[in-house]
């Protein structure tokens, strides 16, 4: 049996005060086996992305529990919250989130500039060809189409060869088929044994994913896949 | 993340807002060459005050007449003609004033020096032996003429080099003197000059002469006395004896309404240095404010740098900079933004060192003390301004700065 990756016990986040107070996650819980390949779907506002901040260490619960890998991250500080972000996890975001001074594979090789790192261009150009983007490695992302521009997100989120990989709408902003070759690459990446957390309001997008959950009002129920 | 790697990475930082770095760059070179400058023209004239009161001699006393009150009304420094050949001989008597080396009774004139091929007007300085101990100068040539030649109005006369070589005479040469003829006995050494005087074009001829030919009035007055201590050591008590034995010759008792006045160049030293030390403080911190300006110009840019990167530093809060990452890289871009303005300040300072003293006249000193600190307080700035932006930045929640738009 796989272990335990991610393990949420009633775990919620409530943004502001008073009238104004926002159950953004309501009571959750959730676990992940290593090596799983789920996705989380809902509607505008139901919180998927909240969700993802915590479960990829970049925001802490209001109340609950959340466990990575057995340890309790509530209890971690900012040193090893980053040390947790930089190893164990890859992030993809809707955004892509490149930084537009710089060329791909400097983008690509970011992570590996807060560890340390061996023949951090190579590992890059690696990273860079596992997403089919050889050719591009010089460009800067202004010089990309969009689906180009998640794949070299894909290729910074996989460089550092993380447990878990965290996607937040990676197609939100791609066409059919830029779609389609960005789901490709996280399913071969399941495939070689990455956990996947992807969150999407695209039942079709969904559709890649072994198990399926969704959210709705901050409130999760599972869904088995079709 | 290792040093050299937040040094490459604020590096690529700076280097993608070139513009703007090279703006923010030009203020700090701009204090730091200013403080290099003004400092360097504050150093140069202190030099130059400097020196030009040590050619004074600094055992010198001068000793003028003061104001005078009659009917309650009082005149003007020097409005009186109190000094006379009396005060000479009292302050010459080694009993009452142990501390005096020489005294020297001057009056002085212009006239016209004419030599067989041509003419010259210059100072003509009547005066006793006394005078060359007392300027502390010395002859090239000749001899000084002496107390009997005083005695019997010789027609005699001492040239400094500048007039001697314009009039084209050596000692034994003949002069005449607002038409009286005189021997040249002896030529000065040259001493260069003092403030718009030049001490190289004078005559020097005996007093009883130069009041009969040149200045006139009574043999009895003289415009000034000069003294020299017997050390500078010793200038203090011989100033104190010259004052008391004056007081009682000239009969005051309130030493508030004395007759006459006595400077000396080391006063004249002291007080020059520190108009100068002042002026000096003063130009240094004009430029430091600048600095300071400078100083904040990396805040503010630092602080536009850290608000419009909120995205990129939350990115790479999600991809594992710690805050420690981000201080350093935030207080890297700053310092390096003043240090290598500072550096470029230095090269500015520099030019400006050489370009200054051509274009203006104005001489400059750099000396590398304040080069030094220009450069150390221009990091300095650059860190202390740093540090509130670059926390800031280190604080930012990663979602917060990732979600900003
Ligand atoms: N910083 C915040 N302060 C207050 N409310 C917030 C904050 N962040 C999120 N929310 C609220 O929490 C709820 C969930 O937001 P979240 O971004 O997680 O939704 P989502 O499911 O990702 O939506 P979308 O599909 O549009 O991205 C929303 O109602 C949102 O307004
Ligand atoms: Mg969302």
């Amino acid at each position: 049996m796989a272990a335990e990756i991610i393990r949420l016990v009633d775990v919620s986040k409530v943004y502001g005060t008073g009238d104004a107070t926002v159950h953004a996650v309501d009571d959750v819980s959730l676990t992940v086996k290593e090596g799983d390949f789920l996705a989380v779907m809902g509607p505008s506002g139901s919180g998927k992305s909240t969700l993802m901040h915590i479960l990829g260490c970049l925001d802490v619960p209001t109340s609950g529990e959340y466990r990575f890998a057995g340890e309790d991250v509530s209890r971690m500080n900012e040193r090893e919250l980053a040390s947790i972000r930089n190893r164990r996890i890859g992030f993809v975001f809707q955004q892509f989130h490149l930084l537009a001074s710089m060329s791909a594979w400097r983008n690509v090789e970011l992570p590996l500039l807060y560890r340390a790192a061996r023949d951090r261009r190579q590992t890059a150009l690696n990273a860079l060809a596992q997403v089919g983007l050889t050719g591009r490695v010089q460009h800067r992302p202004n010089q990309l189409s969009g689906g180009q521009q998640q794949r070299v997100a894909i290729a910074r989120a996989l460089v550092t060869d993380p447990t878990m990989i965290l996607a937040d709408e990676p197609t939100g902003n791609l066409d059919s088929k830029a779609s389609r070759e960005v789901l490709d690459i996280l399913t071969s990446l399941n495939k070689s044994g990455h956990t996947i957390v992807l969150i999407t309001h695209d039942p079709n997008v969904a559709g890649v994913a072994e198990r399926v959950v969704e959210m709705a009002d901050g409130r999760l129920r599972d869904r088995v896949a079709a | 993340m290792n040093l050299l790697r937040t040094f490459d990475t604020g590096m690529r930082g700076l280097l993608g807002h070139r513009l703007r770095s090279i703006l923010t760059t030009l203020g700090i070179l701009f204090g730091v060459a200013a403080v290099i400058c003004t400092v360097g023209i504050g150093t140069a004239s202190a030099d130059s005050v400097n020196s030009r009161i040590a050619a004074l001699g600094t055992n010198l006393l001068t000793i003028s007449p003061g104001s005078t009150t009659s009917f309650g009304v009082r005149g003007g420094s020097g409005s009186a003609n109190t000094l006379t050949m009396e005060d000479v001989t009292g302050l010459e008597d080694k009993q009452d004033a142990p501390d005096v080396a020489a005294v020297a009774p001057v009056v002085s004139g212009t006239a016209t020096l004419v030599s067989t091929s041509t003419n010259w007007s210059t100072t003509v300085q009547g005066t006793t032996p006394g005078w060359l101990t007392a300027n502390a100068r010395s002859l090239s040539g000749g001899v000084f003429f002496t107390q009997q030649q005083v005695d019997k109005h010789a027609q005699v006369v001492v040239l400094g080099t500048t007039t001697a070589q314009d009039l084209g005479v050596t000692v034994g040469s003949q002069v005449s003197i607002s038409g009286a003829p005189f021997d040249v006995v002896g030529i000065l050494t040259a001493s260069g000059s003092t403030g718009f005087t030049n001490n190289d074009d004078l005559a020097v001829v005996p007093i009883t002469t130069a009041q009969d030919q040149v200045t006139g009035g009574s043999p009895d007055s003289v415009q000034r006395i000069l003294l020299s201590a017997t050390s500078s050591a010793t200038i203090g008590s011989a100033y104190l004896e010259a004052d008391q034995l004056l007081l009682e010759t000239h009969h005051i008792t309130n030493s508030a309404s004395a007759d006459f006045n006595i400077t000396s160049a080391s006063t004249l030293a002291s007080t020059a240095a520190s108009v100068t030390t002042t002026l000096t403080i003063l130009l240094a911190s004009v430029a430091a404010i600048s600095l300071l300006v400078g100083g904040i110009g990396v805040m503010n840019i630092m602080l536009v740098s850290v608000t419009e990167r909120t995205q990129e530093i939350g990115l790479r809060k999600a991809l594992g900079a710690t805050p420690r990452d981000l201080l350093r890289q935030f207080l890297i871009e700053a310092a390096t933004l003043s240090f290598v303005g500072g550096l470029l300040g230095v090269g500015a300072g520099l030019l400006a060192g050489i370009l200054v003293p051509r274009l203006a006249n104005i001489a400059v000193t750099i000396t590398p003390t304040p080069v030094i600190i220009a450069v150390v307080v221009a990091a300095g700035v650059g860190l202390i301004f740093g540090v509130y932006p670059a926390a800031r930045a280190a604080r930012l929640a990663p979602i917060a700065a990732l979600r900003a738009e």
